[in-house]
């Protein structure tokens, strides 16, 4: 296979101008919700009230849509944790693990430093939480610099000890003693709390997953490190023999892209949860992958993506306290739109 | 006894996991074909009272279920660590939505064995020879994955379309096929080892109830280098991570349990960066690639 065609079949599906691609996007996804319209009429119910309902409820309103975006910050910041690595190919499917450890060590300075003004607090428990998440990307990196272990098996290995690290200090060491059995860490005080909009709880983490679009665009585009970023994933042979220092650049990206994940879990349990519990994300990491895919880490991309997914995650309660249907009926929904998209661009790069 | 009971599911996931991989697939949706086979198994033998039949549906959901996944991957050549995510998500909500009238339900469920005269001695009697027939399976079944797998025509064709496709195409094999094949038994297995869960081990049906054991037989591959017999050992070794959690519960022991379930993982990631240099020979060389034809 030429290089030309992989490197098309990795990139995600490609662009022929916006409007037409944007048009077989909006025919895919209707393929995707007849199907869903399907399932539920099999099991017998109403599928015409069920996408009334899902639409009303995240849409329709403005409190719906602010929720909307609340579960869009970290379905977008897990998605550049993912798109950032991409880009020379390398697949970090620990999105989910760098979250949590981003909300650990952000954590662990709201409650050691609680004392601290918020205009000082608030920037720490920033920086620690993309160190938490930076450093956990980076074991991964340094694995796969030094030709150990893959990044995609490193990476999803770690998900679970992240995960595993948190639930021991929740229920151990770090569990509020006042909370009875509750496994959660003491509340953050006030000024560790990420400040929210208006009456909303769409919070501050608003602007970082917008920053990090941008800069994701604009380092890539503008700078000379995209360039060798792009040099890297065009041809890393060449790129090495030009002297780019490439174990350098999988280290740093993935620190980044880890990062930027920790960022989604700083956010979380700062301005949603105020206190840290086992169950901080329900795998806002795994989505962030399959959307970073669905864009093919282009940033436009992405905001769409999140957002169709975000109406979907955020209606799952509706539907289940309206139809009477389980919760997670709605993967059933996101699953087949990732279908439908999976099956066309495959096709589309086996036919170059 | 404990890591019996919770390494038998792991291993029949494990080997249906190594058998795609070996044909040069990742199938990170095993979670959700566990899931499917969880959920069928478990309504069949409500509906019929029959765990056996509940075992077969449970299979036959799981293997089904993969075929799914089959045709994006192999069919529509779609990107296989998505397509497992987006398979994984949509046996989450599928089983959900299927299950939802069975919580709650309470089944007799798949019957303990206790082997004639062994399960008399004292001591390792009840420990080694009081199993339902799935445990007593599980072994001599990575016997015969490996046996298929290593001594046989087809399973020589199999690693050969997970080494080099294009090459296997040369020689007259055809890869859809195999993978298709290898697919479907890695079903079968995986809805195996989800209705052991449910029909045999906890005898009712909770929403996500594999907990992530889809996502650990992933791993469980690659501590075992891609070899079935290795993944014996490396099924006994997570289950026991998850039975002597709740042993040590039980005793009041004041470890975590949190810190015992990492071992495994971390252990499976020392082992791959020791053997790090030796790692490209053990993965099927073309694991993850798409075969595109030979046009």
């Amino acid at each position: 296979m030429s290089p030309t065609g992989e490197l098309a079949n990795r990139l995600g599906p490609h662009r022929h101008g916006r409007l037409g691609s944007l048009f077989r996007f909006a025919a895919l996804f209707g393929l995707a919700f007849i199907l869903f319209a399907i399932v539920l009429l099999v099991f017998g119910k109403n599928p015409v009230k069920a996408y009334v309902d899902i639409f009303r409820s995240t849409l329709g309103s403005t409190y719906g849509f602010s929720e909307m975006l609340v579960k869009m910050i970290p379905l977008v910041l897990t998605a550049v944790a993912v798109a950032v690595p991409s880009r020379i190919w390398l697949i970090n499917v620990g999105g989910e693990g760098q979250l949590y450890m981003g909300a650990m060590f952000a954590t662990w300075g709201a409650l050691t430093f609680s004392n601290l003004p918020a205009w000082v607090l608030l920037p720490l428990i920033f920086v620690l939480g993309f160190l938490g998440g930076g450093l956990w990307g980076s074991i991964s990196g340094i694995l796969r610099a030094r030709g150990w272990v893959s990044e995609t098996i490193s990476t999803m290995l770690l998900n679970y000890v992240a995960i595993l690290l948190v639930n021991f200090l929740v229920f151990g060491p770090w569990k509020d003693p006042e909370s009875a059995n509750y496994p959660q860490t003491a509340d953050f005080v006030d000024a560790a709390i990420l400040p929210a909009f208006g009456n909303t709880r769409v919070h501050l983490g608003l602007i970082f997953a917008l920053a990090s679009l941008i800069l994701f665009h604009f380092v890539l585009s503008r700078t000379r490190w995209g360039l060798e970023m792009r040099a890297i994933g065009g041809n890393p042979e060449a790129a090495r023999r030009n002297g780019i220092p490439i174990a350098r650049y999988i280290v740093l990206l993935l620190f980044i892209g880890g990062g930027i994940a920790g960022v989604a879990g700083m956010s979380e349990v700062s301005a949603i949860q105020g206190r840290l519990r086992p169950s901080l994300s329900p795998g806002y990491g795994f989505a962030g992958f399959l959307i970073s895919w669905m864009a093919g880490g282009d940033p436009l991309g992405i905001v769409a993506a999140a957002f169709l997914l975000a109406i979907i995650t955020a209606s799952g309660d509706i539907l289940q306290m309206a139809q009477g249907l389980p919760g997670s009926v709605v993967n059933i929904l996101m699953a087949l739109i990732l279908f439908v998209a999976l099956a066309r661009h495959g096709r589309k790069a086996g036919r170059k | 006894m404990g890591s019996v009971h919770a390494g038998t599911p792991l291993l029949y996931a494990t080997l249906g996991e190594l058998m795609e991989e070996r044909a040069g697939i990742v199938n990170l949706g095993l979670e959700g074909v566990m899931l499917m086979g969880a959920v069928v198994g478990f309504g069949t033998t409500v509906q019929t009272g029959s765990a056996a039949m509940g075992l077969l549906a449970g299979a036959l959901a799981g293997g089904l279920f993969n075929m799914l996944f089959g045709f994006l991957v192999i069919t529509c050549r779609a990107n296989q660590l998505a397509s497992g995510l987006a398979l994984m998500f949509c046996g989450v909500g599928l089983s959900a939505l299927l299950g939802v009238s069975y919580i709650g339900s309470r089944i007799e469920g798949l019957k303990e064995i206790p082997l004639p005269v062994l399960s008399n001695l004292p001591i390792v009697g009840p420990i080694l020879f009081n199993y339902d027939i799935l445990v007593y399976l599980a072994i001599p079944m990575a016997f015969l994955v490996w046996w298929v797998l290593f001594s046989t025509r087809w399973g020589l064709s199999l690693r050969a379309v997970g080494e080099n496709p294009t090459a296997a195409f040369a020689a007259g094999q055809n890869p859809h096929v195999l993978q298709f094949q290898a697919l479907w038994i890695a079903g079968l297995l995986g809805g195996i080892a989800g209705a052991h869960l449910s029909v045999g081990l906890a005898k009712t049906w909770a929403e996500w109830m594999t907990a992530g054991r889809g996502f650990i037989a992933v791993a469980l591959v690659i501590f075992s280098k891609w070899h079935p017999l290795r993944a014996i050992i490396g099924a006994l070794l997570f289950g026991g991570a998850i039975a002597l959690q709740l042993q040590m519960q039980a005793w009041g022991v004041p470890i975590s349990p949190f810190i015992l379930d990492m071992l495994p993982y971390i252990l499976s990631l020392a082992v791959l960066a020791v053997w790090g240099g030796a790692r490209r020979y053990a993965a099927p060389a073309s694991l993850g690639r798409v075969f595109q034809g030979t046009e």
